[in-house]
């Protein structure tokens, strides 16, 4: 199929919008109607026709703004992508993995033809047609995780694997939910994630880490991660709070609809082959509240799950202030129908709100 | 008394052991204020007899006692800063076989610590004491400056001048804790300041 690729901002006037098809692929992340943390890994091994499962890096409609915002993002602030000394040849297979995967997976947008070490890629939507030489960075205008990640919807934090542990060694991080790559660029896998409440104590760390120690070549995992942003703000960084913050504090019954989105994070973990290093894509999308309703069954769930959420986490994920609005929205979309197992929408089955 | 003992909190804080005597082809040894009497505790003649210490004193008065100890080699520096060339050359220059403590503040000991890991020994096989203040060495994580000795928590950043929440989320690769904007969604509204242990 041909994508429409919007022309729309994250930003200033917050020009964002879901098409009727970007809401039905929305990434719910709920798939029952409460909520905790969980090692929840799966095979990445495509899913239904169309759902942002089906391919390995899906690109939809927002790809050229997004990467749009992205360089608006490294223009003012080159420190969201670094890379280690040591990481750049993991810097050469993730450029490598995502031309691949692009190319094959979308080959009227994406076009990689090699010779040898002699590479041209064609990225049609983004109007770039390079010829280089893999492994020689001098023939790119960026290093090499730059140059292809400016080029792909999502974060990607590139980890080396040493010492039974991860380190968060190099990374493109423009869309993140307030972490710093400045500040954690360097740490190991319980460093980074030390600010988490609740899941060391339940020992999702170090089961997490033992099933991404172990993830093969060619045999990619994804897991579903979420939390929520006022407007649809990508660029929801602890480097920015200072001017996005206060954005939290807009929220009204009459606009709390359109304004609060739903963040969902798809991250997928890939082995790289010469590195062996492990590139972890965090795509972030979002969708308003609003949106959302439009299926009932996440009316009803996403009600229940906010409802019965533990405060730590509300409190974690920087919600906790505006709960009490939220409930009473979401309320009204929970007539207490049951809902069917799993995420997707099931518009065809489920049943209309009954109230 | 100078050791102080620390809240547990979460896994990216440093933790300080108590420094032992080791087998090495030399010592090394950094430290400031209070952290001298670390070294005080743990120097024997052997090792003193191949050790290096860099002493910043601020303002205490360990000077003449880590003198006593007859090191090697003995350097006391004004500030960390002023030290630090020295620093850098002294752990590039280092062989095999070198044992490295550091002692004192947290400031103190996570600087010597990256120096050591940049001249490539690894962060586990260092020897840290923590001795005297519990003041922080904080990031802000808008400007990017640097603060040193930050006492309380909230504190405004010297460089940019927003107040910030002292966070416990520690890099050792800037050697500092981060520091975040603490009235971003309340404007004005910056709780008063009291010790970070308090």
């Amino acid at each position: 199929m041909t994508i429409q690729f919007n022309d729309e901002t994250f930003r200033d006037d917050y020009s964002f919008r879901n098409s009727d098809r970007a809401i039905r692929r929305f990434p719910f992340p709920f798939h029952e109607d409460s909520y905790m943390y969980s090692v929840n890994m799966e095979q990445h091994r495509g899913g239904p026709k169309d759902s942002i499962y089906e391919k390995r890096f899906d690109v939809d409609e927002h790809y050229l703004s997004e990467m749009r915002d992205r360089a608006q993002v490294l223009a003012d602030d080159p420190l969201r992508c670094q890379s280690l000394p040591h990481m750049t040849l993991a810097g050469w297979d993730l450029l490598e993995l995502i031309m691949v995967s692009k190319s094959e997976d979308y080959p009227d947008l994406f076009e990689l033809h090699r010779d040898g070490d002699t590479w041209r890629w064609i990225n049609k939507p983004m109007g770039i047609d390079d010829t280089f030489t893999f492994l020689d960075e001098a023939t790119l205008p960026y290093g090499p995780m730059e140059y292809i990640t400016r080029q792909a919807q999502g974060d990607f934090a590139v980890l080396d694997q040493r010492d039974d542990n991860l380190w968060m060694d190099a990374g493109m991080i423009t869309t993140q939910a307030d972490w710093s790559l400045d500040f954690d660029i360097g740490m190991n896998f319980f460093e980074w994630h030390a600010p988490v409440p609740l899941a060391h104590e339940k020992g999702i760390f170090v089961r997490a880490l033992k099933f991404l120690l172990n993830i093969q070549q060619g045999a990619p995992a994804r897991r579903l991660n979420w939390t929520m942003t006022v407007n649809p703000l990508l660029d929801t960084s602890p480097e920015n709070y200072h001017k996005w913050g206060i954005q939290k504090t807009t929220l009204t019954p009459e606009n709390i609809g359109a304004k609060q989105h739903l963040r969902v994070e798809l991250q997928t973990f890939f082995r790289l082959p010469r590195s062996n290093a492990l590139v972890f894509p965090i795509r972030c999308y979002l969708c308003s509240f609003q949106d959302l309703m439009t299926a009932p069954k996440w009316g009803r769930r996403l009600h229940r799950v906010i409802r019965d959420l533990p405060d730590e986490l509300a409190t974690y994920k920087g919600f906790i202030d505006n709960k009490p609005l939220m409930l009473e929205y979401l309320s009204k979309f929970d007539d207490g129908l049951p809902t069917s197992p799993g995420i997707w929408p099931e518009f065809e089955t489920e049943p209309p709100l009954a109230k | 008394m100078s050791k102080f003992t620390f809240p547990k909190t979460i896994l990216s804080r440093p933790v300080y052991g108590t420094l032992e005597p080791r087998t090495g082809a030399a010592h090394l040894f950094i430290a400031d204020a209070e952290g001298a009497e670390a070294i005080l505790d743990v120097a024997t003649p052997d090792m003193m007899a191949r050790a290096h210490i860099i002493f910043i004193a601020k303002g205490t008065d360990y000077e003449g006692a880590l003198k006593a100890l007859s090191p090697a080699i003995f350097y006391a520096g004004p500030t960390y800063s002023a030290a630090e060339p020295r620093i850098h050359k002294t752990l590039g220059d280092a062989k095999m076989g070198l044992q490295v403590y550091l002692a004192g503040t947290e400031g103190l000991m996570g600087q010597a610590m990256q120096a050591a890991t940049l001249a490539g020994i690894p962060h586990t096989a260092i020897q840290t004491e923590h001795r005297g203040s519990t003041a922080r060495r904080m990031q802000c994580v808008h400007c990017k400056g640097i603060t040193e000795d930050v006492e309380v928590d909230p504190f405004q950043c010297s460089h940019c001048g927003l107040h910030l929440f002292v966070r416990d989320h520690y890099s050792r690769r800037l050697a500092a804790y981060q520091g975040v904007c603490i009235d971003a969604e309340d404007p004005g509204n910056v709780p008063p300041s009291k010790g970070i242990y308090q």
